[in-house]
């Protein structure tokens, strides 16, 4: 298959201009567009998050009405979610994956100029709904039943834009399945991936195994609301709490999906900084996989309050606090990585930092919330808000913006300012804090999440998270001048980038070639990440 | 040398992070402890829960700062080789699994207590509604809705002109609350009439979610005398921020007192169904009534929020034919937030709601509807 990919493009002449963008089927160029729609979304929806803030800056309503709001907190996580966070890291699978296996382009270069053009026109179905008689929906991004129903016409463009979006997955879970199955270099056996490449290949599964019960789950609400069905409608027979189970079923596994590869940035970054390997590289890969197969039997701990019986309770608890386990194991493994290494501190290593702590913050908010009898205070509340923040927010997207700054100079050949990405982790940890923090409180204290005005004693605890919210937002536009910066300019990158890099990426030159490893390299454990602990 | 100097370093940094996590608690603000015998085991499991959790997350934070410390290329540290060490596995997989357990236990405890919902004192029925609350009392026979109070309705409203700080108990205050008896162990059955709702007194230590089709069982057995406040806890739309809860726990005699003078509010609108009403009182009634359950979605002076919520000022249903008009308020409109009304409004409040709307901002139909002619239509 690779020859077949090389000797494709040796006779191809390259369109020039945005034409180039638009049929390229180069893993480099198609990685690069993922990223930058990535960026974009992460904007949208960032505005979008900052209307809700600026509402909820002081009780009464004052800007927006109601309905409007709760277009606004449906928005925001549509978009942040399979906007912002999947595509950035499928943007990066396609840049890196070929280059840290060593083949040439992805398995399927064809299908992934598809994969990433259709996002943009389901995007833009999803965000026109914004401009509709009857609104962008206003049921939360679960979508739940009956409430979702009440929506209008617009709907319809809702279900027919995730669909896409879910088509755009598939597409690329296939395609980096099949490049990191198919294509490694000799000598690039299973056991000495780097971690990035294990976790994205569980991660392609998941998305392959659960993308068809989101669209299974939107099909029948569609033909609910549309079609006189009643999937859903207790009236007519059906159950409004099957659709939860089935979209959680998928959603669990969703929200890993957007974590493991995080665990991959983290695990790459980390010991480059540290100048020492990764700690339990096999555990590492053994924890992922753990963790994907428990996202599978844990989905109802999102519903402890519609009502089950005491031994599904049971269950559902003790199968999510097991899930502590395995992401122990990875936290205490990047602890001992960095312990009697040679650290240093550049960007990417900051925010990897940053990500360990407040993953860990999260993380441990969520074994709180697995205990059902407290979770019965804690659900639907701000405290589960300010959670799921931690593990996306300082979580997800702080190691997507690892990766960003730790790959960056290999893309662009510049190495970027050094100085403002620093400015850049600092101001948005700090504010990112200001922004979440005070969110644990406000559930414990009894707000509930997805309210556009709250009663009095709420008000100090939001102002300050309002204002964290503002700053961490703004913030994000220096990431933006930064990324411009570098690529317009800068310092020149080595090959190697980093002293203490390791792996194939870092033996092409920077910026990398447009075609790269023609010739398949020869991995040996003087060029592999890890050694392979097995022998 | 170098152990002693990263149990220094370790304890040094310990002491940093176990200043700053006091800080954040003694800033913040904890879960209520409540006054059910069940909301007071949730509190001391979610301090536990807390205090375990934070000790596990001072000691990472500890030995990952320490490192950062110590092990740092500007201080000449060399880097170690060490790839992996089983034994340091087995610790930090097998420890972890020990504190799970350790946590396990009093959860299970509590919640299997909690599951027990028999030997029920009282029932009483919650029917979560777009965007108020129904109360059917099982054994006492009383029944009411209870919805935001106007106060806080008029200064939530944008550009009110309302300071909601000068509104007491603003969003957390009903029009008339649900009052129950102190020391009784009362099952409430929860349920819904159009989408999901939750049923949350953070007070009480627990939600429920209140399901169309479905009836979910919750207990509490109340051991202070007090008003205890919550809200909605289920996205239900746009006014899920606006239906609050409040309960009202009294002694046993004030309960029964409570309990007689509703009957005699019950008996006095019976009485109302039946008899002849004049225009006065129709439209001051139906004025409260459509501020109650209408208003929500086609605003106080009946301009609606097209497109989803049609204005009734000019409306042709409105002030079309009365059989057209009363069979889609009674039956309500499929695919849409209207709600029938058959079940929730008596006939008397129909009637009102019927003929204040038909002559109120410019609708002039000039009719009256007698609640005796609402009764008449459902029935045939």
């Amino acid at each position: 298959m690779s020859e077949a990919t090389t000797h494709h493009d040796d006779h191809h002449d390259h369109p020039k201009g945005l034409w180039r963008w638009v049929v390229t089927t180069n893993h480099k160029d198609i990685g690069t567009l993922y990223l930058l729609f990535s960026l974009v979304m992460f904007l949208i929806g960032g505005a979008m998050a900052l209307v809700i803030r600026a509402e909820l800056f002081a009780p009464g309503l004052q800007l927006v009405n109601p309905d409007f709001f709760n277009q606004m907190t449906t928005m925001h996580a549509l978009v942040m979610i399979f906007g912002a966070v999947m595509p950035a890291f499928v943007g990066l699978a396609n840049w890196m994956v070929p280059l840290m296996i060593g083949a040439p382009d992805m398995a399927l270069p064809r299908m992934n100029n598809w994969s990433f053009w259709i996002l943009p026109f389901a995007f833009t179905i999803l965000l026109s709904t914004l401009f509709m008689p009857t609104g962008a929906p206003a049921s939360g991004w679960t979508l739940y039943p009956p409430l979702s129903l009440q929506g209008g016409n617009s709907f319809a463009f809702v279900i027919f834009a995730i669909h896409l979006m879910g088509i755009s997955s598939i597409m690329g879970a296939i395609n980096i399945v099949a490049t990191i199955l198919n294509m490694r270099a000799p000598g690039m056996t299973l056991l000495r991936m780097p971690l990035f490449i294990w976790t994205w290949l569980i991660t392609a599964f998941l998305l392959i195994a659960v993308m068809p019960v989101l669209a299974g789950a939107v099909t029948m609400l569609l033909t609910d609301r549309f079609f006189g069905t009643s999937f859903f409608n207790a009236a007519g027979g059906g159950d409004p709490v099957l659709y939860q189970h089935i979209f959680w079923f998928f959603g669990h596994p969703e929200v890993y999906i957007m974590i493991l590869p995080a665990f991959g940035i983290v695990s790459e970054i980390i010991p480059t900084f540290s100048r020492k390997r990764l700690f339990g590289y096999t555990s590492m890969v053994y924890a992922t996989a753990s963790i994907a197969f428990l996202s599978f039997i844990v989905w109802a701990h999102h519903m402890f309050t519609v009502g089950m019986p005491l031994g599904a309770m049971l269950f559902f608890m003790y199968a999510t606090m097991v899930i502590a386990v395995p992401t122990g194991v990875k936290i205490f493994n990047w602890i001992a990585t960095m312990w009697r290494g040679s650290m240093t501190f550049e960007t990417p290593m900051l925010f990897a930092l940053g990500f360990v702590v407040m993953f860990t913050i999260g993380g441990l908010s969520g074994v709180m919330l697995a205990i059902v009898p407290a979770d019965f205070q804690y659900h639907d509340s701000y405290f589960v808000v300010a959670h799921f923040h931690y593990v996306l927010v300082t979580g997800s997207v702080f190691a997507i913006m690892a990766g960003v700054y730790y790959w960056l100079p290999k893309w662009t050949g510049h190495m970027y300012d050094e100085r403002l990405g620093k400015i850049h982790f600092w101001w948005s940890t700090v504010w990112v804090n200001v922004l979440f923090f005070p969110q644990h409180y406000l559930g414990l204290a009894g707000m509930p999440r997805r309210i556009p005005d709250y009663a009095v004693q709420f008000t100090e605890f939001n102002m300050i998270s309002s204002i964290g919210g503002f700053m961490f937002g703004f913030g994000q536009l220096l990431f933006c001048y930064i990324i411009w910066k570098c690529a317009r300019g800068g310092e020149p990158a080595s090959a190697r980038v980093w002293e203490g890099s390791r792996g194939l990426e870092w033996t092409v030159p920077s910026p990398a070639p447009h075609h790269t490893f023609d010739t398949p390299p020869v991995v040996d454990d003087s060029v592999a990440v890890h050694k392979d602990e097995l022998t | 040398m170098k152990r002693t100097n990263e149990l220094i370093v370790g304890l040094a940094v310990m002491a940093v992070i176990i200043v700053i996590t006091w800080g954040l608690f003694a800033v913040g603000e904890n879960m209520p402890r409540g006054v059910t015998p069940f909301s007071q085991d949730v509190y001391q499991l979610h301090n536990t829960v807390l205090g375990i959790v934070t000790v596990i997350g001072v000691l990472v934070f500890t030995a990952m700062f320490t490192s950062i410390y110590l092990h740092r290329k500007s201080r000449g540290h060399e880097a170690a080789k060490f790839t992996h060490s089983t034994k340091a596995e087995i610790v930090w997989t097998a420890i972890p699994i020990l504190i799970l357990v350790v946590m396990a236990v009093p959860a299970t405890r509590v919640l299997i207590d909690m599951e027990q919902t028999g030997g029920a004192e009282m029932n009483i029925k919650v029917t979560g509604y777009q965007w108020l609350w129904k109360y059917d009392y099982i054994e006492d026979g009383v029944s009411f809705y209870s919805a935001l109070e106007r106060q806080s309705n008029a200064a939530r409203q944008i550009g009110s002109g309302i300071n909601p700080r000068e509104v007491e108990n603003y969003l957390l205050e009903v029009d008339r609350r649900l009052v129950v008896p102190v020391n009784t162990r009362i099952r409430f059955l929860l349920t819904a009439d159009d989408v999901i709702h939750s049923w949350w007194v953070p007070e009480l230590g627990w939600k429920r979610d209140a399901i169309p089709g479905m009836v979910n069982e919750a207990w509490t057995y109340i051991m202070e005398e007090g008003v205890y406040r919550g809200q909605c806890a289920e996205l239900c739309g746009k006014d899920h921020g606006f239906m609050p809860i409040v309960v009202e726990a009294v002694s046993r005699e004030a309960y029964d007192a409570w309990v007689a003078e509703q009957r005699g509010e019950m008996a006095a609108a019976a009485h109302d169904s039946a008899r002849l009403w004049t225009r006065e009182e129709l439209m001051d009634h139906g004025a409260n009534i459509y501020q109650a359950q209408c208003a929500a979605c086609h605003q106080a002076d009946g301009s609606g929020l097209e497109p989803a919520f049609p204005a009734l000022a000019g409306n042709d249903i409105t002030t079309g034919t009365l059989e057209d008009y009363l069979k889609l308020v009674l039956d309500g409109r499929d695919g849409t937030a209207m709600a029938g009304f058959r079940d929730r409004l008596r006939p008397q409040d129909i009637a009102a709601a019927l003929t204040y709307t038909r002559n109120a901002w410019g609708n002039e139909t000039g009719d009256t509807v007698q609640p005796s002619a609402v009764a008449e239509f459902d029935q045939g």
